[in-house]
């Protein structure tokens, strides 16, 4: 048996409350800024919604993409092509002749469409089935950001939508390296996108209680591990990465940022919104992707956690890396990104991973913001306002991203 | 109120310019939607609805095969305008 193919990110690309770009998002996030605002709309006024901010996504797609683009895709397709624009031409294949039978396009949303959904569903109650457009299903489908992507660059080796709740932006980056490992492809692009920010879904995660209502202080409401955290904060935007097999990156030059080098998956079979409190599901997952990594808790430098900023979440996975890692995770710097970012949903483990592997290839783990008093009960340190060095050498850092429904995704990232 | 033939021809072709991204002087009477203007059957459809919004008209399903040309549309929206 042949050793897995290396899987190794070539290009990247993001749009995001922080930025319209995946240098301007790791520029903002290395300065601590956050994407969190007041929405400047009467959506709480009219609806009764008590939180009345969002991680809104900061370069809107009608400054980027052609007003037919616009009409024919969900916000959550459009995000994803905005990034796929961008990795791929990161990656240096704007243009290229890249096998389309080689290429695939993995590309997740939490929810999908929803957008378009609630509009058609507004059309047909006030106008009647005559005057619901024909691109209603294309656009509404959780599979149509995946779809689009694999229009746009040409990948007919298989399009795939993970969906996962907030773990279907890494399961798909797993995916993709999966279908490189499995010789299925050479060349992938693959990621989540999200585009929630509207009265329903925001007025139904408040209704869960999951939400900050820190109305008065956006950019201090998403606030992992602070004593005083009350929930977290909606984002939406899309990250990308292309992923390439190791012998496919060096045949054409490319530059490489780091390896995705190992895959974990598990499940908790538990209850439908709470992880385990055991965390067994967390612990598997990251100790599946360090096995599949060939690497071992010792060698794990960096986490980039899921972190969401509820107490229940950000507590259970710290103590899951503990019991993981024993007193190896006294050497981890834990970085909480959605303190900036706000939780991206089906977007969140795309773009954690884009930051880890970022952070890899910097040798710069991002801050977590907004952590004014640490919970005492916070098991590994964390990275607090500016970013921390990483060691020199080899490295090993984790992304986790769990999600309702009890899916746990860990991808293992390490230098090239 | 009804609307000319060339009310008809410019609203159209804001339509057809807001669909495909072609300018709106790119949509003359002549241009056939599928051979000139390379408009897919979703897209005719997408048109087709909103022709019929602006215009306040009903384009029946089994019409919309026989409007080949810009022109066709333009003459079956004008004698469909009560």
């Amino acid at each position: 048996m042949t050793a897995p193919r290396d899987v190794v990110v070539t290009g990247l690309g993001a749009t995001t409350p922080l930025g319209g770009d995946a240098v301007s998002t790791w520029t903002a996030a290395l300065a601590g800024e956050s994407g969190a605002r007041t929405l400047e709309n009467d959506w709480a006024e009219k609806y009764g919604i008590p939180v009345t901010f969002a991680a809104t996504i900061k370069v809107k797609p009608d400054e980027v993409l052609a007003r037919p683009e616009i009409k024919r895709m969900d916000p959550s397709a459009q995000y994803a092509i905005i990034a796929t624009r961008e990795a791929w031409a990161d990656a240096g294949l704007a243009g290229a002749e890249v096998d389309g039978e080689r290429l695939g396009a993995v590309v997740s949303s939490g929810i999908g469409g929803i957008w378009t959904t609630l509009d058609g569903w507004d059309t047909l109650r006030e106008r009647g089935a005559r005057r619901m457009l024909p691109m209603t299903v294309p656009m509404l489908m959780p599979n149509s950001p995946a779809a689009y992507v694999e229009l746009e660059i040409g990948a007919r080796a298989g399009a795939h939508a993970m969906v996962s709740a907030c773990a279907s932006g890494a399961e798909a980056i797993g995916y993709g390296v999966e279908m490189i490992r499995n010789g299925r492809a050479d060349v992938v692009v693959a990621g989540g996108t999200e585009a929630t920010i509207h009265p329903m879904p925001i007025a139904a995660f408040a209704a869960s209680r999951t939400l900050s209502l820190r109305n008065d202080d956006p950019a201090g409401a998403s606030r992992p591990y602070d004593v005083d955290r009350d929930g977290f904060v909606v984002g939406e935007g899309a990250a990308v990465v292309v992923l390439e097999s190791a012998e496919h990156a060096a045949a054409r030059g490319a530059r490489v940022y780091a390896r995705i080098a190992g895959v974990g998956l598990s499940s908790d079979a538990y209850h439908i919104t709470s992880p385990d409190p055991e965390g067994r599901g967390q612990v598997a997952a990251m100790r599946r992707a360090l096995e599949n990594a060939g690497a071992t808790g010792r060698d794990v430098v960096h986490v980039n956690a899921h972190a969401t900023s509820t107490k229940v979440g950000d507590l259970t996975e710290t103590a899951s890396i503990r019991s993981l890692l024993g007193g190896e995770a006294d050497h981890v710097l834990l970085s909480a990104t959605k303190s900036m970012t706000g939780h991206l949903l089906g977007g969140a483990g795309a773009l954690e991973t884009l930051f880890t592997v970022k952070a890899v290839h910097e040798r710069l783990a991002p801050p977590t913001i907004n952590v004014a008093k640490p919970d005492p009960e916070l098991q590994v340190p964390l990275v607090r306002d500016v970013p921390a060095a990483l060691p020199a050498g080899d490295v090993v850092a984790l992304n986790n991203s769990f999600g309702f429904g009890g899916h746990n995704v860990a991808l293992v990232v390490t230098n090239a | 109120m009804a609307y000319t033939d060339t009310e008809i021809l410019e609203g159209l072709a804001e339509i057809v310019a807001e669909e495909t991204g072609l300018p709106t002087d790119a949509v003359v009477l002549e241009k056939s939607f599928t051979d000139d203007l390379d408009i897919d059957s979703l897209s005719m459809m997408t048109i087709v609805t909103h022709a019929e919004d602006k215009f306040g008209v009903r384009i029946p399903d089994e019409e919309v095969k026989n409007l080949a040309t810009v022109g066709d549309a333009v003459t079956f929206i004008a004698g469909a305008q009560a």
